[in-house]
Order: C-alpha cells, then structure tokens, then sequence
C-alpha cells in the first residue's frame, strides 16, 4: 500500500521537470515520427527474426534428419541399437537418458533449492544473505566443462571409492530395491550424471526461488503469522501459492538446462548404449551422443542424419516439457 | 619512435618483396585439418620446420572423419586421417594418400600388484572380456598365461573411448583380426556398438577411467601411456611370442608390414615377426591431385620432404614411430603423381 502511494506521488510531481524535454520531442515532430516509425520496425524485426530463426533451425534439423527417419521410421524412436558399423541407429537409450538424468537431477535440486531460497529469505540474518546469494549466483556462471572435469576427477572417483561401495554394501543387498544399485562401482552413471545436474540446475532454481519469494508481500506473511501460523505453514500457505507460477517457472527452466546439458554429462554418464535397471549403469544422453559422435561422422552418412534426428527428437521434448508446464501453470491460474 | 620503426619495417618489407622471390616463400603458408592422434607431432614439426625450411604449417585437429570432408570440399591445402580411404573414395575425389608418421595402441589396466609391462594378454581374450565373456581377473584363462603373477579376484571393467576415434578404428581392427566373434559381434569403425563396460571421453578420459576404477582395462596411444606413466601390458604377437611396447617391437611391426599396398594403406595390425608389437597404425596424409594452388601443394611436399629428412627426432622424442626410409622413398615417387597445367610439381625447383 504504502509502496503505491509513493508510486503515485512519483507520477504526480512527475510532468514538472519533465516538460521541457517533452516539448523538445513536440519541436521535432516530424523525425520524432519518422524515429518512431524506424525504431518499431527495428523491434518488430527483431522479434520476427527470432520466429524465423527458430523455425530455420527446426527445419534444418528435421530436414537433415530425414534420411534416418526414412530408413528407421518410428523404430528411430524407439530402437535402442546404436550401431555405427551396420548403420543401425535407434535413439530410445539416449531419450531414456536425458529424460531420466533430468527428472533425478531435479528431484535432487529442487528440495535442495527451495531450501536455499527459504533460508536466504526467511531465516538467514541480514549480512549472510547477500553472500550466499551471490554465491548462487556465481555458481550458475560456472561453465559446464569446469563442472565436467569437476565431476570426472573429483566426484567420479568418491562416488566410485566411497559411496557406490557403500551403498552396494548396504541397500544393495535388499531384495527390489538393491536393483536400482547394483552392478560394479565405475563411479561414472546414471545417478552421478543427475547429481551433477543437480549441481549445474540448482543455482538456477534456487535464485528464481529467491527472487520471487522476496515479491511475496511482507504484509500478507505477517498477518499469517499474527494468526499463530508456524514458519512452515507459512511458506505452504501463503508463500508458494502466491508464487506458484514463478516457482514452476524457475524448475522449469533447470529442466531446460537439465535436458540439453553436454559437456558435464559426457564426463560423468559412463557413455554405453544400454538401459540398466541400475542407477550405477553406464548410460547416455541425447546431447552427449551427438557431442562425442559428432567429430567421425563423416559428410552425408546415414549416421551424421540419424544425429541431425537426435537433435530434432531433443527440440520436440523440450517443446513438449514446455506445453506441459504452461499446461499446468494455465489449470492452475484458472483454478 | 614506435612509429619510425614500424615506417622502417615496412619500408623494408616492400624492398624485400620487391626484390626477392625467396621472401615470399618464407612467408609460405599451408594449412592443414583432421586426425587429432599425430596433431602434437604436427604442431612440432611446424614450429621447426618454420626455422628450418620456411614453411609456416596451420593444422587444425578437428577429427579424421571432419579431415577427409574438408580436403573432399578443398577447404585445406591437406586433410589427415587415421584411417585410409578406400581406393574408390580416393579417384572419386582425385586424392593421393601417403602416411607421414606411425602409432601404437597399448592396453592399460588397474590391477592391484600387477606392474607395468607384467600382465601378459592375447588378442583373444582382450576380445573375450570386451565382449564380456572373461568377467574376472583370476578367470583360469588369464591365471594360465600369467604363471607366477598374482591376479586378484577382481571384476573387469572394460573401458573404451565413447567419442569417434581412430584410435578405436586401430584397437577394434585388431581385436577383429584376432576374434572371428568380435568381428561379428562388433566389427571395425571409429565408433561402434560396444557389448559391456563403460565409455569415456579423449585418452585422458580412458586413463583416468582406469585410475580410478579398480579392474579397469583400456587401450591408449602409446604416446599417451608413456607420457603418463600408466601400466601396460605384453601382448601375444602373430608369431606366437610374447612383447613389451617398446620403440623396438614398434619399428620391427614397420620394418615387416606389406608396404606395397595401394595408395600405401599398409596393414599394421597383426603382421608378421618374432618381435613386431601388433597393435601399429601409420596416419595418412590426404592431398588432391589437381591442386588448386600448385605453390601451396608443392610446400605441403616440401613440409613432408623435410619432416622424413629431419623430423624423426622429433617424433621419437613424441613417442610417434618414424616411417622406414625406403618408404619415404616410395611417397616421394608417388608425388610425382600430382600435378599443375598437366606439369607434375615434384620434384619441386
């Protein structure tokens, strides 16, 4: 309230000191027409070249793909063979990858994320929270090759010395579940590419969070609390409702990330073409296997399409996540 | 004064091209894309051959299979490749293929006790646990061959390289000239489908997938597996015996290689003698027979003339192999075949 009023008294004593450029503006009318009329074009350029751009590179895509969903039809879909020497190439492992990798790394980073941007904004004292949010800001500026060689040398190497033993030794032993945990401890897989992802989609998410935690208005969670709610009926009832949209929003934005990631996942997924019912199981991505198969494949081969292909399959799931999320997001404004 | 010298400079460079045509020809410069395996030693030979013959060398390691298509689209004054072409691609494109230097591939692993160069192997059973049918160290096969060395009762993990790679081009060349099995099952390409273990970026990927995983087995360029210090093995060769992977046992798989086959796409893998290494690769060199810009072939030649003539220190300082001289004999025959105005370019005055 208070915040609109000075607003307004702003607008008011606004005309004041502003008069004299807007009469300048009135002097030279006719370029001011003239200037408007080139700098709505400029815009208006703009946004349709980025309309044709999109479009230029769907086509591209789909076009140089054509011959691998000629020669496989809906099997380039679903075949999970990927065999370069009998030209047999079938995506479902790497869509089964991505789309895998992504979900695990932002069942990691979400909680994790909500947590940061709670205490940041809630719980933290004043002089922490510029730190530590600058600090995830930082985070989201870190190249991905720099978490990749973070990953292989570093995470890689724990994961296969000290946790992966760990947990074979322990849930590994139990009947259903210790499938998800079996096989040798490489280190590299499944589950330490999502970690990773977890790492690279948290700033992201968690700064998102922040931000639009901060729009809540101070009133609304005072008088929350002036009823005798507790911190956490708080957040669950008045702040995630009131910034649910940008919430979703900010995850899905990881997920895009999450999705596409190349150099970081290559390091750490174990590269094989196989589904394993093991987290532990070497595995691969869409991206990852365009990235590494890229450099051989020569001018024109079956294969260089069936790459062209992948990357069009990988366009179609991010449009895909995306309708979904501004489904959810439409039901829920409605409701 | 910044300005007075660079006025001298320049005057100075005007006079010298008025006046010589040599100094243009220092100034010669060739460029170069594709196999990313001798790039290292190609980068050296540039930085000498600079000093040494006038030729400054702008080679871009971008991959074998990216190599060939640029030299196809003539976008290079040379392309590189680990594999050969076909002599079918070769007359369709007009190109001439001759090797510049050689390689080798070694296995590495991590086997607790085992030290470098004491691991004996056979082809066969690097093809039986890559397909996944030898799973343990202390399987009674390895334990057979290696009589006095203590193998752990440790699982395999077989790694390979998960990007397109020549270097995989070699090793499955030779697992499939050694297993009919492996043949079928997997067969020969710079990528292929693997049947078990783990796929890791670049030899320092390989390496470093093999440091941390105990009961890893990878293949590396020896180049790499020396420079690294990892642990190598012996292999069995054709002849039956038992080799390290040393200089020696590279040179003799050179000296006793079929270098008569067309367009010089010898067969390295597997030959012949009691102490060749029989994992051996040479790198190809690729250059169109009708070139556009005769001066720049004929300083592709030039480089290459000089690399064979001084360049060998080099590259057994790089751990590459040097080719045998009368086979660099026989490449600058084959020059002749390449030519301007139907006048061939080599040799070059």
């Amino acid at each position: 309230m208070q915040q609109a009023v000075s607003l307004s008294a702003d607008a008011s004593r606004g005309p004041e000191p502003g008069g004299s450029a807007s009469g300048a503006i009135r002097r030279g009318s006719s370029s001011g027409v003239l200037g408007d009329a080139i700098f709505a074009g400029a815009c208006r350029a703009a946004g349709v070249f980025v309309l044709l751009l999109l479009g230029a590179i769907i086509l591209q895509l789909f076009l140089g793909g054509l011959d691998a969903f000629r020669a496989f039809g809906l099997g380039f879909v679903t075949g999970t063979d990927w065999d370069p020497v009998q030209e047999v190439f079938g995506a479902g492992v790497s869509i089964y990858g991505t789309v895998v990798t992504a979900v695990l790394a932002l069942v990691i980073a979400v909680p994790v994320a909500f947590g940061i941007a709670f205490y940041l904004t809630e719980l933290a004292p004043e002089w922490l929270r510029r730190p530590v949010g600058t600090a995830i800001e930082l985070l989201a500026a870190v190249p991905s090759i720099i978490y990749g060689m973070w990953g292989f040398f570093l995470i890689v190497p724990f994961m296969s010395m000290h946790l992966q033993p760990l947990i074979i030794d322990t849930i590994g032993t139990l009947p259903v579940i210790g499938e998800l945990f079996a096989g040798p401890p490489f280190g590299t897989g499944i589950l330490t590419a999502a970690l990773i992802l977890a790492i690279m989609v948290l700033p992201f998410i968690a700064a998102t969070m922040r931000d639009v935690f901060l729009t809540v208005p101070p009133v609304f969670k005072e008088s929350a609390y002036g009823l005798g709610c507790t911190q956490w009926e708080v957040v669950r009832n008045v702040v995630l409702p009131y910034t649910r949209v940008s919430v979703v929003g900010g995850i899905m934005l990881g997920l895009g990330r999450a999705l596409g990631e190349t150099m970081a996942v290559t390091f750490v997924i174990g590269n094989a073409n196989r589904i394993s019912t093991s987290l532990f199981g070497p595995g691969n991505t869409i991206a990852s296997v365009v990235a590494l198969e890229f450099g051989e494949a020569t001018m024109g081969s079956l294969k260089l399409s069936a790459l062209l292909g992948l990357g069009f399959i990988l366009f179609v799931i991010s449009f895909i996540v995306l309708s979904i999320s501004r489904l959810l997001l439409r039901q829920r404004l409605k409701g | 004064m910044v300005s007075n010298r660079l006025l001298a400079l320049t005057a100075g460079m005007a006079v010298a091209i008025g006046i010589t045509a040599a100094a243009s020809a220092q100034q010669a410069s060739i460029t170069g894309a594709g196999a990313s395996f001798p790039a290292p030693l190609y980068q050296k030979w540039g930085e000498a051959a600079r000093q040494a013959a006038g030729i400054q060398l702008n080679y871009q390691s971008v991959g074998s299979g990216a190599g060939q298509t640029q030299i196809r689209n003539r976008t290079v004054d040379f392309g590189a490749s680990d594999a050969p072409m076909t002599d079918e691609q070769l007359q369709q494109n007009n190109l001439l293929q001759f090797p510049s230097t050689m390689g080798s591939i070694v296995p590495i692993v991590n086997i607790p006790g085992v030290a470098d160069h004491q691991l004996k192997l056979t082809g066969e059973l690097i093809s039986d646990i890559y397909l996944g049918k030898i799973t343990k160290w202390n399987d009674p096969k390895l334990v057979e061959l290696n009589r006095g060395v203590e193998l752990p009762n440790v699982a395999i993990a077989p790694v390979y390289r998960a990007d397109g790679s020549g270097t995989t081009y070699v090793w499955v060349s030779y697992l499939s000239a050694v297993s009919p099995e492996f043949k079928q099952k997997v067969g020969i390409g710079t990528s292929v489908k693997w049947v078990s273990g783990t796929g890791a970026r670049g030899n320092e990927g390989v390496a470093g997938t093999v440091r941390n995983v105990r009961g890893a087995i990878g293949y590396v360029e020896h180049a790499y597996a020396a420079q690294n210090k990892l642990t190598t093995t012996q292999l069995r060769n054709k002849d039956g015996n038992f080799v390290e992977p040393t200089t020696t046992s590279f040179q003799a798989a050179a000296e006793n290689a079929d270098w008569s086959a067309p367009n010089f796409a010898a067969n390295l893998v597997d030959t012949h003698g009691a102490t060749s290494w029989p994992i051996v690769t040479p790198t190809f060199i690729l250059l169109p027979k009708n070139p556009q810009d005769a001066t720049k072939a004929q300083n592709v030649m030039k480089f290459f003339d000089w690399a064979y003539k001084d360049g060998d220190a080099i590259a057994t300082e790089l751990e590459y192999i040097p080719l045998p001289p009368k086979v660099e004999d026989a490449i600058r025959a084959a020059w002749a075949g390449i030519s301007a105005d139907n006048k061939p370019l080599w040799p070059a005055r």
